[in-house]
Formats: C-alpha cells, structure tokens, sequence
C-alpha cells in the first residue's frame, strides 16, 4: 500500500460511504480504535512488553501460522491453536479486526482492509499513549530486536540499539543479539545502553568458572512498589545459532537457579517478580509449572501471539504465562494491583499495531528515516512481482521458504535444498513487488553463507530426524522453539508422535525411495559449524538472483510432509 | 562476576595456586588412580559395567541428583554433576548408556567429604546418564536424559 495514511482514511471513507462491507469493516474499526487502544488504567505496576520484532522498523504485513501442532499434553491447548479453533477459545468473532490481528484467517483480504501491521514510529505512539495512563510504567523488550533485517545486519545492530532507546526500552533480554558476538552485546551493553537499558539474564555464565555474564535480574520502583524483573536468555543460543558467535558463554535453563534467583529477588523485597523470558511458551509453561513466587513470564521465542495469559498453577500459587508474538505486531500490556505488599488482581492486554490506527510517532519516523537513508538503494531494488501469498511462518513450510529452497535448487543445481525453520520474515500480498529489502527480511543473519554438499540418504534422514525431535519432543525443555528445517525436492512422512529416530518415514526423491548409502547433492543455508565460515555467497544473493531471473512469481506449491496422526488437531488447518 | 578471581587467574599465579594445594598435601598425585577398576571402565554396556563395578540391581533413590543441560551445548564437553543426600556415601560414579563405554567417571569419597562431584564427559549422542552411589553396602541410582543434538535451524 503506497498511500499515505491520510489518503488512505479519505479512501476508505469513500468506500465505506459507497456501502463496501470490507470497507465498512476497516471504517467500523477506524471509528472502534479509540476504543482498541483505549485501555483504562488498572492498579499501581504496569509493564508493557514487546518482543521478536525482529528488527521490522516499518510496518509490514505479517501472516499468523495455519500449522502449529502440538502433541501429547500440548495437544490442543495455547498456543496450539489455529484459525477457528484460536478465536473460539478466546472468544473472537470471525471476520472481526482480532481475528485478523491473530489469526490467518482470510489474511490477505483482512490485510488489504486493516493495512500494515507494526513500526516503531506507530509503536511508539502507542505505548506513549500507555505511559501517559500508566506512570512509572516499564518498557521490556524480549529480544530478537537487532536481527532480522539488512539495515540492521549492514549496521551492526546500531539502527535497533537507536530506536530502543528512543522507543524507551527499560529492561532487555537476548537471543539472536548475540549472534553478533560477546563482544558487540557487551560493547552494546556497556556504551550505548549504560544508564538506560539494563540487559538481564540469569542463565547466561561464563564456560569456565559459570560467573554471570549478565546482571540476573534487576530491581525497579514502581509506584512506591518493588519490582523485580528477571531475565531468561533463550536457552539454547550456542546450540540453535553458531557457537562460536559466543565460545566464552554458557546457557541454558537453569531452573534450579532461576528459583534462586526468584528467591534472592523476593528477599531482597521483591512484591511483583516477573520473568522476561526467550524460551518460548512450551518451556515457559513447564517452567512456570516448577519454580515457585513468579507472578508472572513475559515471553517471546516462537512467536505465539497470544491474546490471553495463562495461568499455570504451581506449588507456591500460580503464575501468569504470556507470549507477545513477533515483527513489531503486538505490544502486550499487563497491570497489577498491588495491595500492602501482595497482588491483588490484574489485568492483561495484547494489542495489536495497526499502523493505520496509529499516526506515526513524528520523532521516531525521523530516526527510522535517517538510518535507512544511506541503504534505500539496496532496498528498494525491485526484484520480481508475486502473483500468490508470500509467509514463512509455518511448522513445516511457507511459501517464501518453498521460494529460498527452489532458488537454492535452481541456482546451485542441488536435487535437495534446506531452509532453516526460522520463525521470523514478514509477509507479502498478491500484487505485490519482491523488493531486495523483503529477500533480507527472511535472510539478514550473520552467518548467511550458502553450501553445498553430498550428503548420504542415512545423513539427510539423520538431520530431518535432530530437527524433528527439536520441535516435537514431548518434553518442552529439549524443544529449540523453531520450525522444521524446509525441504525441497525430497518428499517424506512425518509421524510427530513416534519415538524420536522414528518420525521421518517414506523419503522419496522424483519417485524413487532415498537410499541410505546414496550421495545425494543438498544445497543449505546459515551453517552454524566453524568450518562453513564465509563457505559460499550469502543466501540473498542466491535468492534475489533467482527473482530477477524469474520477474512475475506464480503462486508456489508448498512442499510439505505426508503427515501422520495429526488429523483431528486443533493445531493445524490445510 | 568474581572479577578479583579472574585476576588472580589471569595474572599466572593460578598454577601457584594448584602448586599450594598440592603442598598442603590437598591434592596428592597418583589419587586419582588409587582405585582405578580397570574392568569397569573397560565395559561396554550398562549391564557389564554395574556387574564390574559390584552393582547388582541399584535402587532408584531421589536422595541422588544427576545436574546437567537438557541439551548439551557441546558433545565433547558436556558439565555433568552428582549430588547424593545418603549418609556414608564412599562412592559416586556417572555412567552414560549411549557411550561405548558406559562408565565415564567414578569417585572414591574419604569419609566426612560432601558428596558433590562436577566434571565434564564425551556424549556422541543423545543418551540417559546415570548417577551410582554406593553407601555402606549398598548401591542407588538416578537418572537423566542429555541430548546432543546436529544444531542449527533455532527460531
């Protein structure tokens, strides 16, 4: 959408006056925002939290996932949920702005009336406006901010680290920050962030003697109330991301030190302690089942847009678990009353930014325009035009994965190709033109080298097997929070619900059975072995090479498993 | 962070500090090899090497702890700690099923010392590890699984 917000109201005015219901949808919601956003003041603690922006300054498009399985005792429940099954337990009527806001539903017609979602011009408006109800409110910021873009690769991470503190960002924690080294979090850390924003995680120590590397929690007054906020680094960074982005640091859970670290903080007269945490709501609710006096887990991760807390009853009262989803498209808010030094009630809200319910926020636009200023060239290069829907968020593929690995197939002439099962990358809509800054949105990482190898059938299933067990292992504390690896050319059935070892079956290339003691030739991506530093051109290249080649882009065929034992979850809509 | 530690470290004089250790006689060489059972590190599987080690059928006791990352971050070095609560413990011992020998490290304990090791073993894949502890005896045992995984593809 190339107008401006103005000429965007006048339009829709236009149209709803000439009694187009998809208009009158967005007229109706212009004429309820006062009403979306206006959330009265509740109790003395208020903390309003962003998380996985992944480094999205403008507003963009973003498609929730019609896949998010869950199996066993995650069957079912939040987040587990999607599209119909999402809005009935929450209570949203269909074809309505929450639907929109948190589901897939009819997502490309939704997405031309209510527009872009997110922007730190508009999210800045909007927690200005929470602030001024809510004095003394705090600003956490989950993490997965700096990464996730080329402005913020090409900078260095300084074009977040700017608007953070501009946005007023109080208390961080961290994830795919520290793939830009120990060095530059600590440089970050100590420079630009002294005196302002206090990054925290009590599962981050050193590898050699475990001394903390970052400060646990912090303590804040609010209102006359001690507030403690914990941080939780995601646990499984030198793992899920290059280790030797982060040699000298160790992760983790920590669960035994995070109830120590609770405790520590309500000694010291903590009335309110919550966690802001990265491991993703699985680990966040099995957590909260286990360690005692959390009132509450902000959490981020795997992107779970989830409208509602839930409350996780455990051995020392219950604990509020929170999830704010991705790419600058909620701000979660939550209040507590706090009475004579005990919690009297809350209050828990996750809005949503609606870019054209918001005017952007004048000072944080200019910051925003300044930064991107010397790249627009870069950015704007428009590479092809898409004729279908274009997301990645998904358990098993999206269509501008199917988009990476067809490039990868194509351009490294591999019969196989691996995408990584990232959660973050924006959307597209039919129409709409592939620009160079949308192939980074879904690429921008700094390890973002190509290979290509001969791999052994019993290799490739090995690998589809360690990813497959990272998401669907029944015990959340041994899931890494991202999707399945995407796969091109190779077909396969997927039993989420065997045994580990056991889960990929039946992988058939052009008809035929893999064979295990065959060399296949599989083209990847974002290698995090030492050994593939710098191993080919940056994946972006591979792409955009492969779109200005192509120019108008059918709608892709989504390449996805035969899957097993998933036909009655509520998780999952085809 | 214990940054004084650090400095001391830093500056060279840590191998001072291991020197006055072992001449206060805390450390003495060769004390690592003063009970070494040879048929028990030499066993392959779980079974053999519980029969070396004179295990026959340990009771699972939640007095035991094994510590340890879920996942670990590094195969080849993965921190694996036991703790056990049994009054008189004399022995602490970590066993690893998936490893091609099962027992990667055992402790004899002198009497009146805290029954709490840290060391660190080589995982080739995911495995349970088990904790053995002998007091007077008899023999208990607990459990945990650590997974070693490929890596990569993290949300």
């Amino acid at each position: 959408m190339s107008m401006n917000r103005r000429e965007f109201l006048q339009v829709m005015a236009v149209a709803a006056a000439g009694g187009m219901s998809l208009h009158s949808e967005f007229a109706m919601a212009e004429k309820g925002a006062a009403k979306l956003y206006d959330l009265p003041k509740f109790g003395n603690v208020s903390l309003l939290h962003i998380t996985d922006c992944h480094a999205q300054l403008q507003p963009i498009y973003f498609r929730e996932p019609s896949v998010n399985l869950g199996f066993g005792d995650q069957f079912g429940k939040v987040p587990h949920l999607v599209g119909a099954n999402l809005l009935k337990h929450f209570g949203f009527k269909p074809n309505s702005i929450e639907a929109h806001a948190y589901t897939y539903l009819n997502f490309e017609k939704a997405a031309e009336t209510y527009g872009k979602v997110g922007g730190f011009a508009h999210l800045a408006t909007l927690v200005k406006r929470m602030k001024a109800t809510r004095p003394g409110a705090l600003l956490l910021d989950g993490g997965d901010t700096w990464q996730g873009s080329g402005t913020a690769l090409w900078t260095n991470a300084q074009d977040m680290v700017d608007a953070c503190k501009a946005l007023g960002v109080n208390v961080m924690t961290l994830h795919w920050e520290s793939t830009y080294g120990e060095e530059r979090v600590k440089e970050i850390e100590e420079k630009d962030f002294a005196g302002q924003i206090d990054i925290v995680a009590q599962n981050v120590k050193t590898t050699d003697f475990g001394d903390a590397v970052f400060k646990p929690f912090v303590m804040k007054n609010m209102n006359g109330v001690p507030v403690a906020i914990i941080g939780q680094a995601f646990p499984y960074t030198p793992i899920a991301n290059p280790r030797w982005q982060t040699p000298n640091w160790s992760f983790g859970i920590q669960e035994e030190n995070m109830q120590k670290t609770v405790d520590e903080a309500r000694a010291k007269g903590a009335q309110v302690v919550v966690v802001l945490s990265h491991n993703g709501m699985d680990v966040d609710l099995k957590m909260a089942s286990r360690v005692k006096g959390i009132d509450a887990i902000m959490g981020g991760h795997t992107h779970d847009g989830m409208p509602a807390p839930v409350i996780v009853k455990n051995a020392g009262g219950q604990t509020l678990v929170t999830n704010a989803g991705s790419n600058g498209k909620y701000l979660g808010v939550l209040d507590f009353d706090v009475k004579n030094g005990k919690i009297a009630g809350y209050r828990y809200k996750l809005l949503p930014v609606f870019a054209n319910l918001l005017p952007a926020d004048k000072d944080m636009q200019a910051l925003i325009d300044k930064a991107r200023a010397p790249y627009l060239d870069k950015l704007n290069e428009k590479l092809a035009v898409t004729e279908g829907t274009l997301y990645r968020r998904g358990n098993f593929n999206g269509t501008f994965d199917q988009v990476i690995v067809d490039a990868l197939m194509q351009v490294k002439d591999a019969e196989i190709a691996f995408s990584p099962g990232f959660r973050w990358g924006t959307s597209l809509l039919p129409g709409q033109p592939i620009l160079m800054e949308h192939v980074l949105d879904q690429t921008a990482i700094t390890y973002p080298w190509t290979t290509v190898s001969n791999m052994s059938g019993e290799m490739i299933k090995t690998i589809l097997e360690d990813v497959c067990d990272n998401l669907f292992n029944p015990d959340p504390y041994y899931q890494q929070g991202g999707d399945m690896v995407r796969v091109g050319g190779l077909q396969y059935t997927c039993d989420p619900t065997a045994k580990a070892g056991q889960r990929i079956q039946n992988m058939m290339l052009r008809g035929q059975l893999i064979d295990p003691a065959k060399n296949y030739r599989v083209a990847g991506w974002a290698p995090v072995s030492e050994e593939a530093k710098n191993s080919g051109e940056p994946i972006w290249e591979v792409v955009a090479r492969y779109l200005r080649d192509v120019k108008t882009l059918k709608p892709v065929t989504l390449n996805m498993p035969k899957l097993k034992g998933a036909e009655n979850n509520p998780g999952i809509a085809l | 962070m214990n940054n004084q530690r650090r400095k001391v470290l830093k500056t060279g004089t840590g191998a001072a500090v291991l020197g006055a250790l072992a001449a206060a006689g805390l450390i003495t060489p060769g004390m690592a090899l003063a009970d070494w059972n040879k048929a028990a590190f030499e066993a392959k599987s779980m079974a053999d090497t519980l029969k070396a080690l004179g295990a026959v059928q340990p009771a699972d006791s939640k007095d035991v702890q094994v510590t340890g990352p879920d996942i670990a971050e590094n195969g080849a070095v993965v921190p694996v700690g036991v703790t056990s609560a049994i009054a008189g413990t004399t022995m602490l011992a970590i066993l690893i099923d998936k490893n091609p020998n099962a027992l990667a490290a055992s402790f004899t304990l002198p009497a009146g010392t805290e029954a709490n090791v840290q060391t660190r073993v080589k995982m080739g894949q995911t495995s349970n590890v088990y904790a053995l502890v002998k007091a007077g005896d008899k023999f208990y045992m607990a459990t945990k699984e650590i997974k070693v995984t490929l890596g990569g593809c993290g949300g």
